[in-house]
């Protein structure tokens, strides 16, 4: 990116003053090199989330920011109902509620290692992944909207986990006012047995060590421990969510104009909040949430079931389980006042800080933990929210490494297999359905992720407790 | 005489999908050879079983979309694989004919799934020498 169409505030931190349409400034938090090698068009995309109606303080784009479709990812806005405020299926993106969780084993790496082997292919074969895979699961109509009400707290209900995983997911594990007749039949008929399933792209399942601990003190309210192994899942609202994105997109694309709004880009579809479209996506979408919650709450039942068998005795408990596509209703201040906004995070995290109302009564004097997925061979980190984030970009931080360069350039860069075995000799076993998946997600095509959460930790975003090193990864 | 054909285009995160031919029938179908190839290779996929297809939009850049999110939910719902396409285009209506098999892992290795057809880089032209393009990225 051009640094000079920039006013550098910080060392993270970087200002558009509003032009043309804008409504409001565009910011974008990044390390000079992490800026530098920003693609051009996170400038163009974000500026034009600027120029939404309703729009509040400003566009953020995160660390990890990239070209995205009409949104970047990596881009946070927040919008005020009552002052015209949109709800815009391109903000929250396709994978609806696509996000991480993160659980204990409470195992040492040393009491893994014999195993490793053993669960990799275990895993591999009990969690469905990649392309055409299915859930054990099948949904008739009842079950399929129960489940797009209810979200993880149906899964529980239906013996996947217990209750005390529900006060580790946002929401409670459920997302209110889910309205399961705004979902198409074409939406169910995708999910019908897709549920407990892990998809393709970026999403794993990975066995990670904790490798080190920057902040002992919210580490050990997390109860993260150096050495040992925890379990994280990176996975979305598989078919059901990708439809309803897809659908809605359309429909808010013919509904702009006669709603007088002029769309710079018509990946930035939209509708008034207080319209009948955007009221029928906000009930789609949280009904999507719900099935992601759901959809992660099975694979850490089955993921449970593979532990039991080979390491009994063990207990995976979860620590936290974040969204990072979401549009959500949440109260912060602005200018002094407390406004009631629909926050839209695209490939960003939320990172509620000390004293959040809605964390957990053990968490809520440290903050949320925050879930940052690496790519395959590289790390991935948990951070706990800060006080001061909820004055930057509506209390968000980054969600992972993000992408540096095309699929096509990576499969011509690197071949599975060379990948699969230089990464075992790194200790790292792949498990995947499809070698060139594996050679489309090499490490080396996504964006330094140190780097990134170094960016997010010094812009007050979030702060750094853990680094995690992959043990095992099951690609979708 | 133009050649009908395919071709892929980079973008950061996912992939641009780009069919030419001479006629814009021609050149979706193209567009969904393009969509399959980056899922599997195409070679792999047999056409042994046929699936129809029907949509309407109201201009041609949307009804590429809408052509491309119809094959998305019949590969993802029947969980199949297309390596054949029959398009017929009266107006902004379409009628197609899909020809593919059952995802077989084994078989195909699918690289990634494909989650949606976008709007971004979305274009459906002809030009001066007459031939038409269609193009978009996919969400992957």
């Amino acid at each position: 990116m051009q640094l000079d169409q920039l006013k550098q505030v910080s060392d993270v931190e970087w200002r558009i003053a509003p032009f043309g349409k804008m409504r409001v400034p565009a910011v974008i938090y990044a390390d000079q090199a992490l800026i530098t090698e920003m693609d051009d068009k996170v400038f163009e995309q974000i500026t034009n989330v600027a120029t939404l109606p309703g729009i509040v303080q400003a566009a953020y784009a995160m660390p990890d920011a990239h070209w995205g479709y009409g949104f970047p990812i990596g881009g946070v806005a927040a919008f005020d109902a009552d002052a015209g405020g949109v709800v815009s299926a391109g903000g929250v993106g396709f994978d609806i509620s696509c996000g991480v969780r993160t659980l204990h084993t409470g195992l040492k790496a040393e009491d893994v290692a014999p195993l490793k082997q053993r669960l990799a292919d275990r895993l591999f074969t009990h969690i469905p992944a990649g392309v055409g895979s299915t859930g054990k699961l099948r949904l008739d109509a009842g079950g399929m909207d129960a489940m797009l009400r209810g979200g993880a707290r149906w899964a529980v209900e239906h013996g996947y986990g217990s209750e005390a995983d529900l006060d580790r997911i946002e929401e409670h594990g459920c997302m209110a006012g889910a309205e399961p007749g705004q979902v198409s039949e074409h939406a169910k008929r995708r999910q019908r047995d897709e549920i407990g399933t892990l998809g393709s792209g970026n999403h794993y399942l990975e066995l990670q060590e904790i490798v080190e601990i920057h902040d002992t003190k919210a580490a050990d309210r997390f109860r993260l421990r150096q050495g040992e192994v925890v379990v994280s899942i990176h996975c979305g609202s598989r078919g059901l969510g990708h439809q309803i994105g897809t659908e809605f997109l359309r429909q808010m694309v013919i509904a702009a104009p006669g709603y007088g709004i002029d769309l710079p880009d018509r990946e930035l579809a939209c509708a008034p909040i207080h319209s009948p479209v955007g009221q029928a996506y906000l009930g789609a979408m949280r009904a999507a949430v719900n099935c992601a919650l759901a959809n992660r709450q099975v694979i850490t039942h089955l993921t449970r079931k593979v532990f039991a068998d080979l390491l009994p005795g063990t207990h995976l408990s979860l620590i936290y389980d974040v969204s990072h596509n979401t549009c959500k209703e949440e109260w912060h201040t602005v200018d002094g006042q407390t406004r009631r906004l629909y926050v839209h995070r695209k490939g960003a995290t939320r990172a509620f800080g000390p004293g959040h109302p809605s964390l957990p009564g053990e968490l809520r004097d440290i903050g949320q933990p925050v879930l940052i997925g690496g790519s395959m061979g590289t790390a991935s980190y948990i951070l706990v929210g800060t006080e001061e984030g909820g004055t930057r970009a509506f209390s968000s931080a980054c969600h992972g490494a993000g992408r540096s360069m095309s699929r096509h350039q990576a499969t011509r860069q690197w071949h599975g297999r060379a990948l699969v075995d230089e990464l075992a000799s790194q200790g790292i076993l792949i498990r995947s359905p499809s070698l060139r998946g594996v050679a489309e997600e090499a490490p080396g095509a996504y964006k330094d992720v140190s780097a990134v959460v170094e960016a997010a930790d010094r812009a007050g975003l979030a702060r750094k407790v853990a680094k995690l090193k992959p043990l095992v990864c099951i690609k979708g | 005489m133009i050649a009908a054909r395919w071709e892929h285009f980079p973008h950061q995160a996912d992939m641009g999908v780009r069919g030419v031919g001479p006629t814009l029938a021609a050149a979706f179908e193209q567009a969904a050879l393009a969509m399959t190839a980056i899922v599997t290779d195409l070679d792999w996929v047999a056409p042994d079983e046929a699936v129809g297809i029907r949509c309407e939009a109201p201009d041609s850049e949307l009804l590429l979309v809408d052509w491309l999110n119809a094959l998305i939910l019949e590969m993802a719902a029947r969980h199949m694989l297309f390596s054949r396409f029959e398009v017929s285009l009266d107006g902004q209506r379409l009628h197609a004919t899909a020809w593919g098999e059952a995802v077989d892992t084994q078989k195909h290795q699918p690289a990634v799934e494909v989650k949606g057809a976008t709007y971004t880089e979305l274009k459906v032209v002809r030009d001066e020498s007459g031939q038409w393009l269609a193009q978009c990225v996919v969400d992957v």
